[in-house]
């Protein structure tokens, strides 16, 4: 996938996990808590999301790359590179 | 080799169980009864419907709202606000001798019914509003100490004080007399800053959605399942033998089944002190009646009821229910849309406290008649605070704590559980763990995050 492919992915598991959100004004480089009501436990969906949906295993030690969408996609680049978006 | 084997498919159990299965976990849920729910179950009598627990649902907020279990439990089960079809409250009341304090599910009616009765104690009921919007659920020192204590320091007025603990404790406080303070603060929260809610359709309209919701997850449930030990191996659970004696494996369990009922159904419990069960039992008439409860002019939802300045929380000792508290619900009173219609008979359904050994050591030929006789005392109690209802029975049921150890397996017919809670949800088992009512969270809100939150925590990151 590339960047681009990210973004619209976790755009899409935001969707799900936060469906009464307005996600068409997110600022990607404003941390997603400060935008969105979205609590530790809607944090670990994001992780568990894309464990489900690709198989990427993120360890507790790295959530913290996951703040805004600006760094989450940085973080998942190199780990996604190889996973074919989807059609 | 299941992922997780969960104990029970109440509500706890059954959220759980689809958090698990949704993330692809091996997942099987065992009820002993023949039918889901627990404590929050429903049944069909002489061709009615009946909900067996459930008066109102706390913490109800309206769709839209991002705050808040509800919408938190909503968000983590991918179900839509719709989907648990919840009608609000008409309105409830605290009744005492002479004084009563209206609520909904907007704070400012409370607000209000305090400074008009209680003129000089508004100032003390705001601060203790803010001492609760101060409190961190997650510490827990705090969570223990004494609300009676707390409450004493804020508001002067002894009567108020016993008013405001009379609806919080007989919705959700497993200890007698006093309540601890973490478990006001959930309380507060779920009925007078939240309030109540009920689908028409009554609780299985819930249950229905959690199950459908499982099973399309690939989750497996079985019933008349009742685990009769769990296996523990090396100082870790290793699977459950069920009482026909089937064996399942698994890498962790999660029970719903309470503290006390969880440990000693461990085949190590002879090592480990038992933790004290519960002493509060409940038992409850049901009135069936042949009108609306507001055709009789009783329009409130539920109404909490002491026949003294003085709130008495305690197991009764010297008869079998103690009828100078109880809690009259007519689940007719709720704000039904106008598409969906009305229940088609009149309720009224009426808790007392109950003590469970002297329900439980009466003889079998006694207790038919008891009941009889406690139904009338329990009405004749209650029609002290609403109109007198009694001329339009048509049908009556009632549980005893017989009823609640007969199908919740709760230790002394203890509805609200064990007094001391496991807010982490552990045990002394590394690999077991407890949600439900003993995790800490009351009511089917709080059940319900107490089985995503257990899941989440201990079972759905490694």
């Amino acid at each position: 996938m590339t960047p681009a492919e990210i973004r619209e992915e976790i755009l899409d598991i935001l969707g799900d996990i936060a469906p009464d959100e307005d996600l068409s004004t997110l600022k990607d480089d404003v941390a997603f808590r400060d935008q969105l009501e979205l609590d530790s436990m809607d944090f670990l969906d994001i992780v568990m999301e894309l464990r489900k949906r690709h198989r990427i295993q993120i360890p507790e030690e790295d959530y913290g790359n996951l703040a805004s969408m600006a760094s989450t996609v940085a973080y998942l680049t190199p780990r996604m590179k190889d996973i074919a978006p989807k059609s | 080799m299941y992922d997780t084997l969960i104990i029970g498919a109440g509500m706890s159990g059954l959220a759980a169980g689809i958090r698990l299965a949704y993330f692809d976990q091996r997942v099987c849920i065992l009820e002993r009864h023949h039918t889901i729910g627990g404590l929050n179950s429903f049944y069909r009598l002489r061709g009615r419907d009946y909900d067996v627990g459930l008066h109102a649902l706390t913490n109800f907020t309206p769709k839209g709202a991002k705050k808040g279990p509800l919408a938190r439990l909503l968000r983590q089960l991918r179900f839509q606000w719709e989907d648990f079809s919840l009608s609000q409250q008409i309105g409830s009341a605290i009744r005492f001798p002479g004084v009563e304090l209206r609520f909904d599910n907007n704070i400012e009616l409370l607000e209000s019914e305090i400074a008009g009765r209680f003129p000089g104690q508004i100032d003390g009921f705001r601060k203790l509003q803010q001492r609760l919007a101060d409190y961190d659920e997650l510490d827990g020192a705090l969570f223990q100490l004494s609300s009676r204590k707390i409450l004493s320091e804020l508001i002067d007025e002894p009567l108020l004080v016993e008013m405001l603990l009379c609806p919080l404790m007989w919705y959700g406080n497993a200890c007698q007399h006093d309540m601890n303070f973490g478990m006001f603060s959930v309380m507060f929260r779920a009925i007078f800053l939240e309030g109540f809610a009920r689908p028409l359709a009554g609780v299985r309209l819930i249950l229905k959605n959690m199950v459908k919701r499982f099973r399309s997850l690939g989750g497996e449930l079985k019933l008349r399942a009742g685990v009769e030990r769990i296996k523990v191996e090396n100082g870790r659970a290793t699977g459950v033998v069920l009482e026909d004696g089937t064996e399942l494996a698994a890498r962790r369990i999660i029970s719903s089944a309470g503290l006390v009922e969880t440990f000693r159904m461990c085949e190590d419990s002879s090592r480990v002190a038992a933790p004290a069960p519960g002493a509060l039992s409940f038992a409850e008439s049901i009135s069936i009646l042949d009108r609306q409860p507001q055709e009789m002019g009783h329009d409130r939802t539920i109404v909490f009821y002491n026949d003294s300045d003085r709130f008495h929380w305690d197991s009764p000792s010297d008869e079998l229910l103690d009828v100078r508290t109880g809690v009259i619900c007519s689940p007719n009173n709720y704000q039904y849309g106008s598409d969906e219609g009305q229940l088609p008979d009149g309720v009224i359904r009426i808790t007392s406290l109950a003590s469970f050994d002297r329900w439980t050591t009466l003889p079998d030929e006694e207790y038919p008649v008891q009941k009889l006789r406690w139904y009338d005392r329990m009405a004749a109690s209650a029609v002290r605070f609403m109109p007198d209802f009694r001329h339009r029975v048509i049908d009556t049921d009632m549980f005893t704590p017989r009823t609640i150890r007969r199908f919740t397996w709760h230790e002394r017919g203890a509805v609200y559980g064990a007094p001391d809670k496991r807010l982490d949800g552990t045990t002394h088992l590394p690999n077991l763990f407890l949600c439900g009512n003993d995790q800490g969270y009351v009511g089917i809100v709080g059940s319900i995050v107490s089985g995503i939150t257990v899941a989440n925590r201990h079972c759905l990151q490694d």
